[in-house]
């Protein structure tokens, strides 16, 4: 379990992540959802460590991390896996050393292992028989895909997705929604997924907070989110004429 | 008070770059990479500078040799001597600066605004040690030979510019630069390579791995990285002369 306890964090002149609080729970898909220039990607990264808090606690089972020394923070980095919002997939490796990488660092497994893994976690997110493949000879969407294969690949305890289905197209995009909840049951991580888009909210969302202007506006269940009244929530969730008159009529 | 804090900030920089390495056969792979790119790949235009840098020095040295009571070897042993303690070991350094800081220094700040270095440090990668070492390392080692390689084309394009034009003879140039010759010219000009093969390569990456935003920023690491290593050097170049030749 990740626990989130007030944090703050500004940037000069901006004052990004209000006083957020929240709980990811292991064994669930937890998403973070809110409008674009919300603080979603700010608020990763300050649970993962890239950025700085000003105040608050960020606990991983129990343990601040802010508190720890380096060496155990590493440690804990070890366990987590990280899908960018640009994929930051190495350029300079191809798509299967770029799998392979985080073995190649921190296990002793074999060559053959290695890409015996390698093309497990390519087989989860349909890549199958792309190897070879430089990221920069592969579109958009797929080298989202990598960059989900490469999170996996070391079975993380903990797993960040920043927005992993947008520029896929709607199958595509169910297909990994589905490898994130499948994993995520399969060797309980505790896995976060920030996203903006409402079939995923609706098909993997198992506790979901909603982000508004850097609060945690809102915390509850996919059932809870399409009958609340909340207006912020109705006016993201509901975004256009034709969902607003919908709502009411839907049922899950 | 800024360029205090980024001093502090390189020397922090520096210390962590310096960490143990998480496994020792990738960062191997990784300096026998950087050698070929930055140590192999600079062979070319090591040697063409080389050669017309040397022909040049020896045609200006005949040129300005009026007085008759001079001997024509001299015209070797100047070629030989600025060869050696200067141009050699300073000017191909500052061009290499040019060369081999841009190079690190866009790569590595690509690296950073593409989070690639994020990604890595969420592995749980040192990823100043694992991006600056082999670095230091490959140049550090590889630097004094690309220097006494200038240093051989550059006698040699001493000796065709001299002996076409018929300035010297073939005996009196190499005469010449066997002259007074001691090996500590040669100790010193590689100590100031390896100085200096570590100032574009830290100057460099430090420059890429602090980019803040976009692709135009990596252009402007790029430039900085250039002007300050260049600086760096130049600054070096004369402290280590006050110090060594002069003591
Ligand atoms: N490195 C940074 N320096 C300064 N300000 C930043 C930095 N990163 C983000 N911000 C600011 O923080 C705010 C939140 O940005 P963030 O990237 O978290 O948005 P987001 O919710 O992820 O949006 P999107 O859905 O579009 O990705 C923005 O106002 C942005 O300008
Ligand atoms: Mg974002």
């Amino acid at each position: 379990m990740i626990e989130v306890k007030h944090i703050n964090k500004s940037f000069p002149g901006n004052h990004v992540l209000k006083d957020f609080d929240a709980q990811f729970e292991t064994g669930k898909v937890n998403l973070i959802i809110g409008q674009s220039g919300s603080g979603k990607s700010v608020l990763t990264k300050c649970i993962v460590g890239l950025m700085g808090i000003d105040t608050g606690e960020i606990l991983y089972d129990g343990i601040d991390f802010s508190k720890m020394n380096r060496k155990e923070q590493i440690s804990i980095r070890k366990q987590i896996g990280m899908l960018f919002q640009g994929s930051a997939l190495f350029d300079s490796l191809t798509v299967e050393e770029n799998i392979m990488f985080p073995l190649k660092m921190f296990t002793d497994m074999s060559k053959k292992e290695m890409i015996n893994r390698a093309n497990f976690c390519l087989e989860r997110v349909n890549l199958e028989g792309r190897n070879k493949l430089f990221p920069a000879e592969c579109s958009g969407g797929m080298q989202k895909r990598i960059a989900i294969a490469r999170a996996i690949s070391m079975n993380p305890k903990y797993l960040f997705c920043d927005e992993p289905n947008s520029g896929l197209d709607p199958s595509t995009s169910i297909v990994v929604d589905n490898l994130i909840k499948e994993i995520t049951h399969e060797y309980n991580m505790t896995t976060i997924v920030i996203t903006h888009d409402m079939n995923s909210v609706i098909e993997i969302g198992e506790t979901i907070v909603f982000i508004y202007k850097g609060e945690s506006w809102w915390k509850g269940t996919k059932e809870e989110i399409i009958r609340t009244d909340n207006p912020e929530i109705n006016d993201f969730v509901y975004a256009s004429k034709f969902m607003k008159n919908l709502k009411g009529k839907l049922s899950i | 008070m800024n360029y205090v804090k980024n001093i502090g900030k390189y020397f922090l920089m520096m210390r962590l770059a310096f960490g143990r390495p998480e496994r020792l056969k990738v960062y191997y792979q990784r300096t026998m990479n950087e050698i070929e790119n930055i140590g192999l790949n600079s062979f070319g235009i090591v040697a063409i500078l080389s050669v017309f840098m040397g022909a040049v020095i020896s045609l200006q040295t005949a040129s300005n040799m009026d007085s008759p009571f001079l001997p024509k070897y001299t015209i070797g042993y100047i070629t030989r001597s600025s060869t050696i303690l200067e141009f050699s070991p300073t000017i191909i350094s500052l061009i290499l600066a040019g060369k081999v800081g841009s190079n690190i220094a866009s790569e590595i700040g690509t690296m950073r605004v593409t989070e690639q270095i994020d990604a890595l440090e969420i592995m749980g990668v040192n990823s100043r040690s694992f991006l600056i070492l082999p670095k230091i390392v490959a140049a550090v080692f590889f630097f004094p030979f690309l220097i006494i390689f200038s240093m051989a084309l550059s006698l040699i394009g001493g000796y065709v510019a001299v002996t076409a034009a018929g300035l010297a003879s073939h005996e009196e140039y190499i005469y010449g630069i066997r002259a007074f010759f001691i090996m500590s010219d040669i100790y010193y000009a590689l100590t100031k390579t390896v100085c200096f093969a570590f100032i574009i390569v830290s100057v460099s990456s430090f420059f890429g791995y602090y980019t803040k935003g976009g692709a135009l920023d990596v252009g402007k690491s790029s430039t900085q990285a250039v002007v300050w290593s260049s600086i760096c050097i130049l600054l070096t170049n004369f402290v280590l002369t006050q110090l060594i030749l002069l003591q």
